[in-house]
């Protein structure tokens, strides 16, 4: 009863934010609205007991992704008020979509049974008396080892590629470069010179 | 009241509908539509859970673990380039962007 309870709050939540995410004009706005959404997500995750999952929504999703798109959004210097002029235009065939898109998701929904002999060999079954995080680390370091490094794979393209597209080099300044510092030598520092007494260099 | 499998999965299409609008409707604002695409997966996320705790498979949950990555990767650099194009053309509007077109 209180886990049905929740799930409607979190859910009424999650849409209501996800609606205002599109719908309201500025995008800082919709940022901390997306923040929002995935919050109930998370609180989602929990009742279907992915503890896990949760937390890391909560870590990585408003923690990283969605201050990077504060960030992006506060530093562009964009007047978003002309990108809302074409709002209007695209409702009726973006609602008519999303109409059409809703209708069939819940037909598929309404008219789909579970066949109870498919129940019988799932991949990798969850044990019993065991955590969530316990349970999903033994199957994704032993079954899914080669797929969790291809993951840090392309975590770390995407890594390289985002410092690489943003990162660029301003001409005209004076740069450290420690080769060259290091090379030096004193022979081709400093320089002697015999000069004469009472007189200027 | 007990939950069931329908319960999210009809949360889930409903999230999914909401961003697939808000591609449409906000396809002038470059932002939004990535924000848009993060609903959608979330969306997908919520459902590979739903029916992963449901049916007693940890599979799904290790699949949405590998989604939460590949969607943080493609946040980062879409909001790379987006950055660069606004370094490059001081606007980030998307109907300038037809350099490309024949």
């Amino acid at each position: 009863m209180i886990a049905a309870l929740f799930f409607y709050l979190f859910s009424a939540v999650l849409i209501a934010s996800a609606f205002l995410v599109i719908t309201s004009r500025n995008p800082v706005h919709s940022v901390l609205f997306l923040i929002l959404a995935f919050f109930n997500a998370a609180g989602l995750f929990l009742l279907l007991g992915a503890e896990f999952l949760a937390m890391l929504l909560v870590v990585v999703y408003v923690g990283a992704v969605a201050v990077l798109f504060l960030f992006v959004v506060m530093m562009l210097d964009v007047d978003f008020a002309e990108f809302k002029q074409g709002f209007m235009r695209y409702l009726p065939v973006g609602g008519a979509i999303g109409a059409i898109v809703l209708l069939e998701l819940v037909l598929v929904v309404g008219g789909w049974r579970v066949d109870a002999a498919s129940l019988a060999n799932v991949a990798s079954p969850a044990p019993p008396a065991m955590s969530n995080t316990l349970a999903l680390g033994r199957v994704l370091y032993t079954q899914y080892a080669y797929l969790f490094i291809a993951a840090g794979m392309v975590l770390l393209t995407a890594m390289i590629g985002a410092i690489i597209l943003t990162l660029h080099h301003k001409v005209g300044i004076k740069r450290q470069d420690v080769a060259a510092q290091n090379a030096r030598t004193p022979k081709d520092a400093v320089e002697l010179r015999k000069k004469s007494f009472r007189q200027g260099v | 009241m007990i939950l069931s499998l329908s319960h999210f999965l009809i949360v889930a299409a409903m999230l999914f509908t909401i961003g697939v609008a808000g591609i449409i409707l906000n396809r002038k604002n470059i932002i939004v539509v990535l924000m848009s695409v993060e609903l959608i997966l979330l969306s997908v996320n919520i459902n590979l859970v739903s029916f992963s705790s449901f049916f007693g498979d940890l599979t799904g949950q290790v699949f949405s673990l590998f989604i939460l990555t590949v969607a943080a990767a493609e946040a980062a650099i879409g909001l790379a380039i987006l950055v660069a194009y606004y370094r490059n053309r001081g606007s980030i509007a998307v109907e300038d962007i037809n350099l490309m077109k024949g």
